[in-house]
């Protein structure tokens, strides 16, 4: 037996660590979402241009941009010295996944207007003579292959760099697992996918990205079983840590709102779409965006109640 | 460089809370709020029981994690010492140091910034020990330096069983507890 008393009572630490609420699970989903939304854009460019005016790609910049902005806004929320936020931007610490991520989502927000601006008509920017003159510069082959690597490379470093920044905190024995990285930016290409193919006007483009969708769905399975297992047939404190999501007060949640509503049922609806048994549903991406949501949700909170052994 | 750090025998320590009040009065710590506190394990079955009380706080570890996670470079390693400090000023309050700490020893101050045990620097820099240090009624802690082998803190590292709190942890604490 082991009874452990303490006298501190400090706010957000005691009992258990409680430090964020609702802001960070919703930055880090917003934040997938706009990787998503940042390799699909980036991928269509560099594939083709666009299918006339119908193409996701008219849709998908914009609203990475109103995305990424409502993340940032809850990311800030989260701040506790909200004057000083301006710190943050003068300095560049190399071993701070945060600062790498604030640097990055600075670098997000031109690559979307600039793929936003490039596919906005020619006629429509003809009031802005600077506006159309870097239009029509970068809607030439070669820059928008380089503009779509752009797109690609940062969705793929933003998506990464959300599930690194909790897996760098080491006191967190379920967050330290290098599957986190990629696994958030497989949430985060599911969900941007979803967004995608539930926008879509084209057919064409629309069977692609559900086609696209149920990979990445079946992608994030795979993942959500190696992170159990690499939690579970590590240390101790791990195999704790995994526990919360077997059999602990995680686990209903995690199953039920994550894995069933979230990836398996939408992978059978979407499945179902591709071979044509069912016409196309909102259901099924909206319930790939509310798994996403839920599993920074249920991860961000199950972390915080993992700790090492005492 | 010095690394200084503190050593806590705990078959002295009677869990009296005289650091906790030293340190809230010196520092002015909030109230409701602790950068140090006691801790009491009772282990065993009854009959055969066993305490050990330990007065904890910030370990100052060589390798904070802490530190490496802050994106501002306010959580940092001070020249003197190698004490973890954090700059108020340049704290931005993202509480990813209190999420990184395995010891809980960071909290947010009611004004935002991050905030913990700072060994007394100001009073270590003057040559003096850390309030808590000063003002146990039974001797039970030891400051100084580890660095150098014929400080007390070392020989008493070296003389006696220790253990440092969560070493799995891998941040090598520098608040050493003397069994």
């Amino acid at each position: 037996m082991l009874e452990l008393l303490s006298t501190r009572q400090n706010p957000m630490v005691d009992p258990l660590l409680h430090v964020w609420g609702w802001e960070i699970p919703v930055y880090l989903f917003l934040g997938g979402w706009v990787a998503g939304c940042m390799v699909i854009s980036g991928w269509l460019l560099r594939r083709e241009r666009a299918t006339g005016g119908a193409s996701v790609l008219g849709v998908l910049p914009w609203a990475g941009l109103v995305l990424i902005s409502a993340g940032m806004l809850a990311l800030f929320l989260d701040l506790e010295h909200k004057l000083y936020v301006w710190r943050i931007y003068l300095a560049f610490e190399p071993t701070s996944p945060m600062s790498w991520g604030a640097w990055i989502l600075l670098l997000v927000y031109p690559v979307l207007a600039l793929t936003g601006l490039v596919t906005l008509r020619a006629s429509s920017v003809t009031r802005w003579p600077a506006l159309a003159s870097l239009r029509s510069a970068l809607d030439r082959p070669a820059a928008l292959r380089v503009l779509g690597l752009a797109g690609i490379v940062g969705g793929i470093g933003l998506g990464i760099y959300t599930g690194i920044l909790l897996s760098s905190l080491g006191a967190r024995p379920l967050w330290a697992s290098g599957v986190l990285g990629p696994l958030f930016l497989v949430s985060g290409l599911s969900t941007g996918a979803a967004f995608a193919h539930m926008v879509a006007r084209d057919a064409g483009e629309r069977a692609t990205l559900l086609r696209s969708d149920n990979l990445f769905l079946l992608i994030e399975l795979v993942l959500i079983v190696l992170f159990l297992i690499s939690l579970a047939t590590a240390g101790e404190a791990q195999a704790q840590a995994a526990g919360l999501l077997l059999g602990g007060p995680y686990t209903a949640v995690f199953w039920v709102l994550v894995v069933g509503l979230g990836l398996l049922l939408p992978l059978a609806l979407q499945t179902l779409m591709v071979s044509h048994r069912i016409g196309h549903t909102l259901v099924a991406p909206v319930l790939v965006m509310g798994g996403g949501l839920a599993l920074r949700f249920v991860l961000v909170a199950a972390g915080q109640a993992s700790a090492w052994p005492s | 460089m010095a690394r200084l750090g503190m050593v806590i025998d705990t078959r002295k320590c009677v869990g009296c809370m005289d650091c906790v009040v030293a340190c809230k009065t010196e520092n002015g710590v909030p109230d409701g709020h602790c950068r140090d506190w006691i801790a009491k394990r009772l282990e065993g079955q009854m009959p055969d029981l066993r305490l050990t009380i330990t007065s904890e706080r910030c370990n100052h570890c060589d390798d904070p994690p802490c530190v490496s996670c802050c994106p501002t470079g306010a959580s940092h390693v001070h020249d003197f010492g190698r004490v973890v400090l954090v700059d108020h000023d340049k704290c931005i309050g993202c509480k990813a140091c209190l999420a990184s700490c395995p010891y809980g020893a960071r909290f947010i101050h009611p004004e935002g910034y991050a905030d913990k045990c700072n060994f007394c620097l100001h009073r270590v820099e003057k040559g003096m020990n850390p309030a808590c240090v000063d003002v146990c009624p039974t001797r039970c802690m030891t400051f100084g330096d580890l660095e150098d082998p014929l400080s007390a803190v070392s020989r008493l590292i070296a003389s006696r069983r220790h253990f440092v709190l969560k070493p799995e942890a891998g941040t090598r604490p520098r608040v050493v507890y003397l069994e």
